[in-house]
């Protein structure tokens, strides 16, 4: 099993922030079986993340790269392996302090955005202070300090249905951000939007990285987005490749 | 959809409900119609078999000849006590009220008969063509103990028009009409009507249950009239409280040998015929299908839910992936199936009012027929002075029309709130239980 990773885009000093590690994957295996075969999304995986890293994760469609940052994210359990994250082993842990882990360390993006349709903009972001019982007036000030921050702060009212994709993205991210989490995973969070809408979202993405220090773990095939990661990590027939900075990893791809 | 699946079972279970509580009231008009408003027991007295004899419309000259005769008899099969038995009753302990009453039927018979040896039993057919040819009508007379109790075949609170007897009226030639016998006849207060061949002034008009009696009398006249003498056919009873009804049958069968003594609940075993079919399968069969059809409902309901929740999987997981507990996603739903409940519910019930007026509106009469042992029912009809044996074969049984109605009882739009929200819990633990067993991953799902 071979890690690779590249330090290409030194963005800021590594030095202070990378001190600790955020996560530590140990031969990571995730099968599912699927009439009667076995699939191996993820067949010994061993990676590390920095704290503060911003790495993104390429790969072909099907070679596990989503099966990852749902571990990484508490979202599933591996079938085999040891997921450290800052000390805890998440293959150890039960739903119910996953379910924690999810709702204060951990934001989630999506491609789809996966924003509950029947509620406004303001509403959505409130959904992720639900599980800290945050009393109503403050959660809706939480959540439009969020919308503020990023650049929604007239659109609180409005349903997913009425905003555009780059805006129902910034929406989800805000979702994530309100409750101030260590990590930020996004998986293909620029997948259906178009090119201006994609450089704004990474922008957005990259921003946030900086500002206040998240670890960023993007799954992305769009190789302009995982250029602007700090690291590239190529995941292909459930392991991961490439040690490479990210001319030799994008070429492999 | 999981709303309307409980729409549905809910205004199923109320349309059973109206129709059965319908069929129950019925049954009520039915046996008030027989047994007089406020009535627990009846006394009654049958013809010992072999005693009755051939009866006649009295000596008809021999030979071909025009006749005109009006008689009032009881009904067939129906014999007489006398008037001191209603004292006998009222002493007796557990009785509140007892009143006398006389069931009778003024039968006229006219036109021209063929000469037949008297006491020889005439063809029950009736003639027709251009040979002897006479024509008969009757209806119905109860001779009434004037009493302010309501207790027996008519009471004060029934008077639509006009007034009840008075006290000093027990011998006058009064009288009161049902209200569908003075509309037939074109009667009003101040009409006569002949009951008997004698003249009788009509000082009211009484809403009486269908198949009840034509023409109310004051029971001294009916006696009179009837040459019944101080008799009467019919004591009507009511006892001090429902508890002590059967007791008190029991011992009025002891004070009085050779009558027939019966409840209110012998009565409604006895009725047969359409109603009786309707109010058994409203009871049972219409109790089962309700059942049945509330327990599909919340399947249904509760498969719907489940669906819902499925094609709802990448929001719940999102719920999940962003930290919501399994717990509060379940409450989440179980909530959303109360609300559905809720909403089905309304919509149920308006349902089930909607039925119930429908069914009012157009169902069908029903007919209620009675054994021969109720005999204060057992009018004569047609029969009456035709011999014995005839007469007695049609006092076997009587029929009587009721209009189905379906009226919602009140307490059952309660237990439909009730029903609506175990239906909406019902379908909430069925999509509970499967987003429950969703994982947060389904979150990551991509929709293509």
């Amino acid at each position: 099993m071979t890690i690779e990773a590249s330090t290409a885009k030194p963005a800021r000093d590594m030095r202070d922030r990378a001190r600790v590690n955020a996560y530590e994957l140990t031969d990571v295996r995730r099968y599912f079986t699927k009439n009667r075969q076995t699939i191996r999304a993820l067949d010994g995986v061993d990676l590390t993340i920095a704290r503060g890293e911003f790495l993104a994760i390429q790969g072909p469609t099907g070679q596990g790269k989503s099966t990852l940052l749902s571990i990484l994210g508490g979202l599933d359990h591996p079938t085999a392996g040891r997921i450290l994250f800052e000390g805890r082993d998440l293959a150890t842990l039960h739903e119910v302090e996953l379910a924690e882990l999810r709702a204060t360390a951990f934001g989630f993006a999506f491609q789809t955005f996966n924003l509950i349709p029947t509620l406004t903009a303001q509403e959505n972001v409130e959904a992720a202070l639900v599980p800290f019982h945050t009393p109503s007036d403050q959660g809706r000030q939480r959540a439009k300090e969020a919308l503020d921050t990023l650049g929604l702060g007239d659109r609180i009212t409005h349903f997913p249905s009425e905003l555009s994709g780059g805006e129902q993205q910034r929406v989800a991210i805000a979702r994530a951000l309100v409750k101030g989490p260590k990590v930020l995973l996004a998986d293909e969070p620029t997948g259906n939007l178009d090119e201006q809408m994609r450089d704004e979202i990474v922008g957005v993405l990259e921003g946030l990285w900086r500002d206040r220090g998240l670890t960023l773990v993007v799954v992305t095939h769009d190789s302009t987005v995982a250029r602007r990661a700090q690291r590239i990590a190529v995941i292909a027939g459930g392991r991961v490749r490439s040690p490479e900075g990210h001319d030799t990893a994008l070429k492999r791809l | 959809m999981v709303a309307l699946g409980i729409a549905i079972g809910i205004g199923l279970v109320l349309t059973v409900s109206a129709t059965a509580s319908g069929v129950k009231t019925a049954q009520g008009d039915v046996l008030h119609a027989l047994y007089g408003i406020g009535t627990d027991i009846t006394v009654t007295k049958t013809v010992t078999p072999g005693t009755g004899g051939p009866q006649q419309f009295g000596g008809f000259p021999s030979g071909s000849t025009q006749i005109s005769r009006e008689t009032l008899r009881p009904a067939p099969g129906q014999s007489t006590m006398p008037s001191s038995d209603v004292s006998k009753v009222a002493s007796l302990p557990g009785t509140a009220v007892a009143t006398g009453g006389l069931v009778l039927t003024d039968t006229s018979l006219s036109g021209t008969i063929p000469s037949f040896t008297p006491g020889t039993r005439p063809s029950t057919t009736v003639p027709s063509g251009s040979g002897p040819s006479f024509s008969i009508s009757s209806f119905s007379v109860d001779g009434v103990q004037i009493s302010t109790s309501g207790v027996g075949p008519l009471g004060p609170a029934q008077m639509t028009v006009g007034r009840y007897f008075t006290s000093a009226e027990n011998t006058t030639h009064v009288a009161i009409v049902s209200s569908s016998y003075a509309t037939q006849n074109s009667l009003k207060v101040g009409s006569t009507v002949t009951v008997a061949g004698t003249a009788l002034s009509v000082i009211g008009i009484a809403q009486v249950a269908s198949g009840a009696a034509d023409v109310y009398i004051p029971l001294g006249t009916a006696q009179n009239l009837s040459g019944l003498g101080d008799n009467v056919t019919t004591i009507f009873v009511s006892a001090t409280s429902a508890t002590k009804v059967s007791a008190l049958a029991s011992e009025i069968q002891k004070a009085l040998p050779g009558t027939t003594v019966s409840t209110s609940a012998d009565l409604a075993q006895e009725v047969t015929g359409s109603l009786s079919s309707v109010s058994k399968l409203a009871t049972s069969f219409g109790t089962w299908l309700a059942v049945a059809a509330l327990v599909v409902a919340f399947l249904i309901a509760g498969l719907l839910m489940m669906a819902a929740v499925s094609r709802r999987v990448q929001e719940f997981g999102t719920l999940k992936a962003i930290g919501w507990r399994t717990r509060r996603v379940v409450e989440q739903v179980m909530a959303e199936g109360l609300a559905l409940g809720i909403v089905g519910g309304v919509i149920g019930i308006l349902l089930g009012i909607a039925a119930s007026a429908i069914i009012s509106a157009i169902a069908p009469s029903l007919s209620a027929t009675f054994g021969p042992s109720y005999a204060t029912g057992g009018r004569a009809g047609f029969g009456g002075g035709f011999g014995g044996g005839f007469g007695r074969a049609l006092a076997g049984s009587r029929t009587v029309l009721v209009h189905l109605t379906a009226p919602l009882p009140g307490g059952m739009v309660g237990i439909a709130v009730a029903l609506a929200i175990a239906g909406g819990l019902v379908a909430g633990a069925f999509g509970s239980w499967r987003a429950a067993r969703l994982r947060p991953a389904a979150a990551l799902r991509r929709v293509e």
